[in-house]
């Protein structure tokens, strides 16, 4: 353990141009242009069909077959089909961002559809029949009920691209995947260890990052906890 | 007045939902749709605001025929109670109540003028606007779902089974302050339970239906007791018949007699002088409002409160038969108490003068 703590504690080792600071910040920039495009496709695929009922089979299906591809082949193979047609980094940092957001739409595209599904009937049934048209039911009904689930989706496919993303490296993109990748090569295993622990330490701030966020903006009204918090706080202001 | 002619829902799958249905809901009362599970009540009543279409046949709100409004349109100018409120859950009981007003484009002023007075309206403390639904007992979810629906002032109401999701003291409290809010606003409403006793209390008109969707009977609740139409009916609306429609038989004055009472604190003597030989005393406060039965054997010093017998029903003068049996029948004294309509005594009545009356009645 003592060279981990050596490779961690060494101040060189977080500066300069491959630094920890800079991997960690290419590692965030990959895992989000990942999430955002695996949401802009899986989010409105998921409502639609959450709301419609059409195709829930075919894309469920679909979603949970994606899940079962073995990312790094995937990863070689895009390198190689698209690599030769896109010009510089592109040629890897295309074909790596798309195999992770293949990675990241099945869980964002289950909690979307599962949040829709979810939403209490009758709420949905009254707000059909107050006259809310199909849009609006989407929009003031069946999306703000649904994100405790959809946030659950896009927080587990933010852990695993997270985790993933270690793999762009392999295609000398950087990432803290590089530090695993060059430790072993140098047979330097507390850069190894540091890079794997960095990893985990980023996937769980970001996970915090998440609760924060779901806190914000999941209304109270959805969260059992906000009849305990206030039964509490009642409790203690009248002893 | 809300308009069923000749209407049939047959579902794809070949299920008749719906039989030649043709009924009318008139203007300002409450028509209740009653029957057993399968009957095509809720289809009947989602028909109205068209969140079903017929297959044959017309449904029309005065005068015109719901297939020719817009949807939406249609259904923002009638409100619309579900089982268990149906409410938002993401949103607080204020925005619960705001959402029709805020479809049609209120102002914010509007609203919230508005919503605090259906509050009141409904019996909720203001304190819970800002609550969510699921912090609410099932009773104020209720009054949160009637709220809602009467926010934009529609003249109809449609109501499905919305008093069946909570207990039965609850329930008959919402019944009470239903009727009450009815006679205030006088709405065109189409209600829809399975409880026949729910049924005959609300209703202005019962239609009761049977299974593959066809009217046994349109009739006022009276009508239903006294003269079921045919054997499912008279099944359907159940024992003690005869009897409840004794609870339609008001606005008779029963000839009482007159009680000696006494009040709280009087002596052991001032309690015997009055009583004389009777077994029984009715004891009243200063205002004549009685409080409860004094059994004398019993009586060893001054009247108390302790001493009082409860449990007695008071009736209404002028109010019905069935409930003035039921005076006479719970007193422990035989005689029940008559009191008018500020509370103060008349007098009392036995069961057989009630029933002397009720032979006297045509049925």
């Amino acid at each position: 353990m003592t060279f981990l703590w050596q490779w961690l504690g060494d101040p060189a080792n977080w500066v300069g141009p491959d630094g920890i600071w800079v991997r960690i910040g290419e590692h965030l920039v990959y895992s989000a242009i990942t999430l955002v495009l695996a949401a802009a496709l899986a989010i409105p695929l998921g409502l639609w069909v959450g709301h419609t009922g059409k195709a829930r089979r075919l894309v469920v299906n679909v979603a949970n077959g994606a899940r079962a591809l073995p990312t790094l082949g995937l990863l070689f193979l895009a390198v190689l089909v698209a690599g030769p047609l896109l010009p510089g980094d592109l040629a890897f940092a295309v074909p790596a961002i798309l195999v992770l957001v293949i990675l990241a739409i099945p869980p964002i595209l289950a909690g979307a559809y599962a949040g829709v599904e979810a939403v209490d009937r009758q709420a949905v049934d009254a707000a059909r029949g107050m006259g809310m048209v199909g849009h609006q039911v989407l929009l003031n009904v069946e999306l703000p009920c649904a994100l405790p689930l959809m946030l659950g989706g896009l927080r587990s496919a933010a852990l695993q691209v997270i985790a993933t993303a270690t793999l762009a490296a392999s295609v000398s993109l950087g990432g803290l995947g590089r530090f695993l990748i060059d430790g072993q090569a140098y047979r330097d295993y507390g850069q190894m260890a540091g890079g794997a622990v960095l990893v985990a330490a980023l996937a769980m701030v970001v996970d915090v990052v998440f609760v924060g966020f779901q806190r914000l903006v999941v209304s109270p009204g959805l969260t059992s906890s906000v009849v305990t918090r206030r039964g509490l706080r009642e409790h203690l202001s009248t002893n | 007045m809300i308009r069923f002619t000749d209407v049939t829902k047959t579902y794809p799958n070949g299920t008749q939902a719906i039989n030649g249905l043709s009924l009318t809901a008139p203007t300002g009362r409450i028509t209740v749709l009653v029957g057993p599970s399968g009957c095509g009540k809720t289809t009947s009543l989602r028909m109205i605001n068209r969140m079903i279409e017929p297959s044959t046949g017309t449904v029309q709100i005065d005068g015109r025929d719901v297939a020719e409004l817009g949807a939406a349109q249609l259904r923002r100018g009638i409100g619309y109670v579900i089982q268990s409120g149906g409410l938002f859950p993401h949103r607080t009981v204020a925005d619960n109540i705001a959402t029709v007003p805020r479809l049609l484009g209120w102002s914010r002023q509007q609203i919230a003028s508005r919503t605090a007075e259906l509050m009141e309206r409904v019996g909720l403390d203001h304190h819970l606007a800002r609550r969510y639904p699921n912090q609410l007992s099932g009773g104020q979810q209720q009054r949160v779902g009637v709220a809602r629906a009467l926010a934009a002032d529609p003249p109809v109401m449609l109501m499905d089974e919305p008093f069946s999701a909570v207990d039965p003291i609850v329930r008959e409290q919402l019944q009470d302050e239903f009727l009450r809010l009815q006679s205030e606003l006088g709405k065109t409403i189409v209600f829809v339970t399975h409880d026949i006793d729910e049924a005959i209390k609300l209703a202005d008109q019962v239609a009761v239906m049977r299974v593959g969707g066809t009217v046994a009977q349109f009739d006022t609740p009276a009508g239903l007791l006294r003269h079921p139409a045919d054997a499912f009916v008279a099944d359907f609306v159940g024992r003690d018949r005869g009897f409840r429609a004794l609870g339609f038989d008001s606005g008779i004055t029963i000839r009482t007699t007159p009680e000696p009472t006494i009040e709280v604190g009087a002596s052991l003597e001032q309690a015997r002088a009055v009583a004389g030989s009777a077994a029984w005393l009715l004891v009243v406060d200063s205002d004549q409002h009685p409080l409860g039965w004094l059994e004398m054997a019993e009586l060893s010093g001054a009247v108390q409160d302790a001493d009082l017998r409860l449990g007695g029903t008071l009736a209404v003068q002028g109010g019905s038969l069935r409930a003035a049996l039921d005076a006479a029948l719970s007193a422990p004294s035989k005689r029940g108490v008559v009191v008018d309509v500020d509370g103060q005594l008349v007098g009392t009545v036995s069961a057989q003068q009630v029933l002397a009356e009720a032979e006297r009645l045509p049925r």
